[in-house]
Parts: C-alpha cells; structure tokens; sequence
C-alpha cells in the first residue's frame, strides 16, 4: 500500500491552519479562584410562564437562573413556591438527614466495612427539593447521586445501609456495586451504573403510563458529563416525539469526575438550552436554591400530568466532594472552588431563610443535626449486625445464580454445582450458605 | 401450553398454508389480542407495516398507542422498551435489521440483560425484540450480518431462531410471553421460501414445505427445547435458521443418512438432543452463515467435544461464512453453501 503523506494540506490563500480546540478549566489545583464572569442573576426576577406554554416560550429560563432565596434569605418573585414552614423544616431535616447519611457511609468505607461511596454533598437540594416536587408514586429514574429522593421518600436508612454493606440483609443480593439501590415500592428505578442509559427508559415508562391512561409521571436524573451520552439525545427525541410525561432532571455539578463540564458542550451553551432545539421546555434553576428547585420540579410535573409534555431541568450547582471514594479532586481542581462557589450551600440556605422566617433557630438546627447523626449512627450499628462487605455474612451462596433468568437454566444448574464444590474444596467445614 | 404438552394434536388444529411473515403477523395479532400489555414499535412498523411487512395491518386493527413507528434511534428502542417493561408491559421491538441492532447493544446488556438479577428480581425487562437478519438477499454488509454470537455471549438474553412458519408463530408467542429478554433473528432469506443453498436454481416458496402448515390460532413452542428435522444415522448436523435448509438439501442430495438438528433456541441450547444425536452418529457438523471466529458454532463445537468426547469418531467440522464483511457482488463466495458444506461432509464420512 502507498504510504500517506504526514501532511497533505496546501495552503489557502491567507486562511491561517486549522486548530484543534481543547477546553481546559479555569482553575487548577493552587490556583486562586474568581468566579465574577459567571452571571448569577438576582433572585424573583425570572419570569414564571404558564405550565402550558409552548416549549419555545421557554427560552429565556433556559440563559437564566430560576432564583427564589434573596440575599437576606427571604423567598422572593413569581418562583416563590410559598410552602408552609412545616414542609420547609421537613425539607430541611431530610437534607440534613442525607447529608449525615452521606458522612457516616463515607467513614464507613474508610474504615473498610464497603468497597465503595458517593456523597452528594452540596446537591442536596437537587434531589430532596424535588421529590418534595413529585407525587411519591410518580416513578423516578436517578442516576447515582439521588440519595436524598430515597430519604425524602421515606425509605428505611436501614435497608440502604445493608445495600452498601452487600449484607446478608441487602434486598440486592449482595449484586450490586455500594449505592446502586432498587426499590421499586417506593417509586425508585435500579440504578445502573451505566451513565444516561435511564433516561430513555423513563422516556419509555412515561410513555406506558400515558398508553395506560394512568396520572404517574415519570422523573428522570443525569449528570451534565453523562448528557453527552447519546441515551441522552435518544430520550429527548422519544420524549419530544410522543410527548411523555416526563422529566429531565441534569445536575450540572461542573464535573464528571475530574473533567470539567468544558468536555459536556457547556462552554457553548448551558445544558438547558438544548432542551429548545428537540422542541422540550427548558428550565435552569439555582440548584443551590431548594425553593427554586422544588418550585421548577413542580412547575415540569405539572406540565407533564397535564399532558403538556416533558420537560429539561438544568440544576446548577457544584460538587463539594470527590466523585467517590476512589477519587481525589485536589489532584485536579482548586480547593477555593468550593470555599468561593457564589450559590452557597443548601442546607445552609434553608436554614437561614427559616430563621429568617421566625421558624427555625441555630440552636434548633444544632440539635437536628446532632438527631440525625445519631439516628444514621444508630440504624448503622443495626445493620453492621446483618455483616459487612466481605465478614461472611453475605447471601445464601446459591444466589448468585438466581435471577439470571426466570427459570434457572440448565448451563447455570451446573456452574452452580460447580461453584459450590470449589467452595467444599476450599472450605471443608462450609455449612452451605 | 407448548405444543408438546397440548392435549390437541397439531394434526388435529386445523392449519393454513402461510409464508413466515404471515406467521410472524398472525403470532404478532394473535398477542396484541390476548395480552393489551403487548406492544409493538420500530422504525416503519406502523401504517406502512414493517419494510418486510410483518407487521402489515395491526396498527389499523390494534390503534397507535399498540403499534407505532418510532424515530430512528435502536439505543432509544431499546431503553424506551426496558422502561416500558418496568412499568408493566409487554413491548415487542422490531430493529430493522439486525444489522441496525449495534447502538441498541448497550441497553441490550447493560440494561435489560441484567436488569432482573440488578435489581434482584424487582423489575424485569419482559421484551422480545425482533430482527430481520442473515444474508444471501443481496443485501450488502449492512443489511446481510448474522450477529447472533455477540447475543449468546451476554448473561441473561435468550436468542431464538425459527426455521419455519411453523417454528416462526410457536416460537414467537413463546417469546413474547417469556418474561426475560428475548433477541427473535428471523431469517430474511427464508421469508418467503426454504433457501435450499443453490442461488443459482429457481427460488421456491414455502407452498409445499410441511412447514409452512402454521396452525390456526394460539399455540406456542418452548424456548430450549430444539427440533429433529430428519433423523439419520451417519452424522449430526447441528443448525439453525436458513442453514437447515440448506443442510437438508445438500445431505440429500449427495445422498447421506444424516441427522440434522434445528436448534431453534440458541440460549438456552437444548444440550440433550445435541448430546443424544451425537453419541448416537459418532460425528458432528456445525453449520452457520455468521463469522468464524467466536462464532456460536465454537460453543457448539466445545460442547459436543466436552460432552460426547468418546463418541467421537472424526473431529468436529464447522462450516461457517469467512471472517469478512458480507461482500456485496461476492456474497455467494461469502454463502456457506453447498460447496463448503459438501467438503465437511466428505472428510466427515471419510473419517473413522
């Protein structure tokens, strides 16, 4: 065969070469950070349109910022969703409550008892202000970060700390990586692993529900880096195609591990902007702002459980901690990212609109936190009684071959009787579990 | 209620001559009837009726929100169809061409594949999708490809191939109703007529093929369990698909009391007639159109050697197409036809 020239290209003209464009972040580890080219507008001055409005109508919410909490912590403009303090002080025990969650599994896998973490530290309100949004039937398809639906939902912390511990309690089986929860009473998808793959399946879900005549809606989340999957673009065009009463919840959280969002498009335009293009409502939101988030949620499932469609929700926010336990992010970004991150902290932002209100106090907020720390703690000793990852006390050994199928075939029968004799040649004394 | 068990013998139900895709259509009816969870999508499905007219007639009889046509897109196919099945129905994808089935592949085993055994057996992914596939229509490498191998491969996807009207409707009821994740490769070859391997002799139709006698009504056939074509004594034919066809010609034809097993289900493999046929003709002989390397005919071939070993009399033959692409102007070179087939077989019979 002919070799190639390396170079073929002529000049033309006075056009300059071509250039390969690369993004790169602004900041490095060391670096000092400046955030003032990001325009965080003022909170109450986003237009709220009708829940039926045409798509296109959308426009301008998806430049913008949906803002409700001011800088003196009151809920402010068209957005304000006026809960009353109850569910502003439930709201906020469940972000704490997850955010508790979140220190304790952390330490846990520090200490050895799992394999693996993910804290959603700082997004908090990206999950509970939603499902707070959401029917509790409505099905949600998260992705890995959406703990705080699960506790907002109710789920027992028991059952999620079995999970993570692959137990002999954990309803999974001890199958599933640390966090990858199923629970399918409470409205919540198994969570894959594979990123995006769940959006067009709530695309598809959304779509049964509305064949079947039934109110549920579906609610789907994903990170700004996985929106570059193609599952993504597929489940817009299904979403946009049928109509489906669905939600698009992505959390920009600036990174998909150590890449920052540059590498998800968002250099060129926010991630709720492409939502116009497949015909999609759009909205972005203060993902730091529970009020808004709760406000934009509610707003999309209203338009979808009156068949006005599905929309896109670019929840703009930061990730506080690593992408997991296996992760380092000062090997790759600014500590002062955080300290310096204009939306502020969640958690933090409630509580203070809450005093703000008259219905809360520091003291009050310093004895929650203590309650749900104790509480996680406690319910955490209970399940380190049903074992942790790799002390023995896993599931019955013959279930790993179950569930392959329905019907356990007869290739499985044998490997299953061949697993077993490696474990009695390995472990005489086995009592067969 | 498989066929075997039904206390209604086939001779009894009265039948109807019919090509596969008529059988494809009738099962496919014959489903949206009886289960209102059963619902069919893919590109062209709707209105028109499929490229290949499977699905001729059933959005007009069923509605659109049973049988419609989606956007091109097998990866939202397939994720839309796991999502459906989460929520309780029963979704029967059609992909084209099996050819087209690639960006559907992540949902395929990412997905649905593992979805019951990720989640413990909380959500299912009861789907069976669809696909024309294999070659010898002129087709070129995008519309000819036998991919099934990278299906078998995967923990958790059963993969059926019919070789008959017959097969096609039993089979596909069963599929349909089986509540795992099911890949259906209908041999586009053999639509319209038993491909006997000789592209150069006048094509037949299925109208005198005992095969093509499709009962009327519901009735379906196991999955694993697979089917003698032709009982013989001299060596085991082991296929599926349109290669049955041809296998049957060729043995035939040079005269050889072969016994040729129609799989029908590739996983899971119905191990005991393979097992019981080979230990009782000595010798063994894989046939597929897809690609050697990896293909299933060396599961197979592993089979048959770790199982019948001491029944063996000759080293297993695998006739199978070359490790290319399917050559567009080329593809009888590609066909393991009756020339290749012939070969195996002599140095089979020479053997032992």
């Amino acid at each position: 065969m002919a070799e190639r020239p390396a170079r073929s290209g002529k000049p033309r003209g006075n056009l300059p070469p071509l250039e390969l464009y690369v993004p790169e972040p602004r900041y490095r580890p060391g670096d000092e950070v400046d955030y003032s080219h990001l325009a965080i507008p003022d909170a109450g001055k986003q237009p709220r349109p009708d829940e039926a409005c045409k798509p296109d109508e959308t426009w301008p919410l998806c430049g913008d910022m949906i803002r409700v909490l001011d800088g003196e912590h009151r809920a402010v403009g068209p957005w304000d969703p006026k809960l009353d303090p109850e569910t502003l002080r439930r709201m906020l025990r469940v972000m704490a409550l997850t955010r508790a969650f979140d220190d304790r599994m952390y330490r846990a896998q520090r200490q050895g008892k799992t394999s693996f973490y993910m804290k959603c530290t700082g997004e908090e309100a990206t999950s509970v202000a939603s499902a707070f949004a959401l029917a509790d039937d409505d099905m949600v398809f998260p992705s890995y970060r959406q703990q705080g639906i699960l506790i907002a939902r109710g789920y027992p912390l028991i059952e999620m700390i079995n999970q993570i511990y692959s137990n002999r309690a954990d309803k999974l089986k001890g199958r599933q990586l640390p966090i990858m929860y199923s629970a399918r009473d409470f409205g919540f998808f198994s969570i894959s692993g594979n990123l995006s793959t769940q959006l067009p399946q709530a695309a598809g879900w959304a779509m049964a529900s509305a064949s079947k005549g039934d109110t549920r809606i579906a609610a789907g989340w994903v990170g700004e880096g996985a929106s570059a999957e193609g599952d993504f673009h597929s489940a817009l065009t299904f979403a946009a195609v049928y109509n489906a009463p669905v939600i698009f919840n992505l959390v920009n959280n600036q990174y998909a591990i150590s890449s920052f969002s540059g590498f998800a498009g968002a250099e060129r335009a926010t991630f709720a902007a492409r939502a116009i293009g497949y015909g999609i409502a759009g909205l972005r939101v203060d993902g730091n702002d529970p009020l808004a988030v709760f406000a934009a949620v509610q707003w999309a499932a209203n338009r979808a459980r009156s068949n006005m469609g599905p929309t896109l929700i670019e929840h703009f926010t930061y990730r506080a901690e690593g992408h997991s336990t296996s992760d380092d992010p000062s090997a790759y970004r600014s500590a002062h990212e955080r300290e310096e991150w204009p939306l502020g902290d969640p958690v933090m932002r409630l509580k203070r609109h809450l005093i703000a209100l008259g219905e809360w106090s520091k003291e009050t907020h310093e004895e929650m936190d203590r309650d749900v720390a104790e509480e996680v703690k406690a319910v955490a000793k209970e399940a380190e009684k049903n074992g942790i990852l790799g002390h023995g006390l896993h599931h019955p050994f013959h279930t790993m071959f179950e569930d392959v199928f329905e019907d356990l075939p007869w290739h499985l029968e044998e490997q299953a009787e061949q697993a077993v004799r490696e474990r009695r040649i390995k472990w005489p004394d086995w009592d067969g579990q | 209620m498989s066929v075997e068990e039904s206390p209604v013998s086939l001779s009894e139900a009265p039948t109807r001559r019919l090509n596969m895709i008529e059988a494809i259509n009738d099962a496919l009816d014959i489903m949206l009837e009886r289960d209102p969870n059963v619902v069919i999508m893919g590109e062209d499905v709707g209105y028109f009726g499929g490229v290949f007219r499977c699905t001729a007639g059933l959005q007009e009889k069923y509605g659109k929100t049973r049988v419609f046509d989606t956007p091109i897109s097998e990866g939202g196919i397939i994720g839309v169809a796991v999502g459906m099945g989460a929520y309780g129905l029963r979704p029967v994808p059609e992909i084209q061409f099996a050819d087209y089935i690639y960006p559907g592949l992540d949902q395929l085993v990412s997905e649905a594949a593992r979805l019951r055994y990720r989640s413990a057996g909380e959500f299912i992914a009861p789907m069976t999708v669809r696909a024309p596939f294999g070659g010898g229509i002129f087709g070129g490498q995008t519309h000819s490809q036998s991919p099934e191998a990278l299906f078998t491969h995967v923990a958790g996807l059963k993969t059926v191939v019919p070789s008959t009207p017959h097969d096609a409707k039993g089979l596909l009821i069963a599929a349909i109703e089986d509540n795992d994740p099911v890949i259906f490769f209908e041999p586009k070859r053999i639509y319209n007529g038993p491909f006997d391997g000789y592209y150069d002799r006048p094509a037949k139709t299925w109208e005198h093929h005992p095969g093509s006698e499709v009962p009327e009504g519901y009735y379906s056939l196991p999955l694993g369990k697979a089917r003698i074509v032709r009982e013989g004594a001299a060596l085991t034919v082991l296929a599926y698909g349109t290669m049955i066809h041809v296998a049957e010609s060729v043995l035939a034809e040079k005269g050889v009391d072969a016994e040729i097993i129609d799989l029908r289900t590739l996983v899971p493999i119905d191990i005991e007639a393979v097992e019981k046929s080979v230990e009782k003709t000595g010798k063994c002989l894989v046939i597929h159109e897809a690609t050697r390397t990896s293909g299933f005919g060396a599961e197979l071939a592993a089979l048959v050697q770790e199982r019948c070993f001491y029944h063996l009399e000759a080293p297993i033959e695998r006739v199978t197409g070359f490790d290319t692409p399917y050559p567009h102007s080329l593809e009888w070179a590609y066909f393991p036809g009756p020339v290749r087939i012939g070969e195996a077989v002599d140095r089979l019979l020479a053997a032992g």
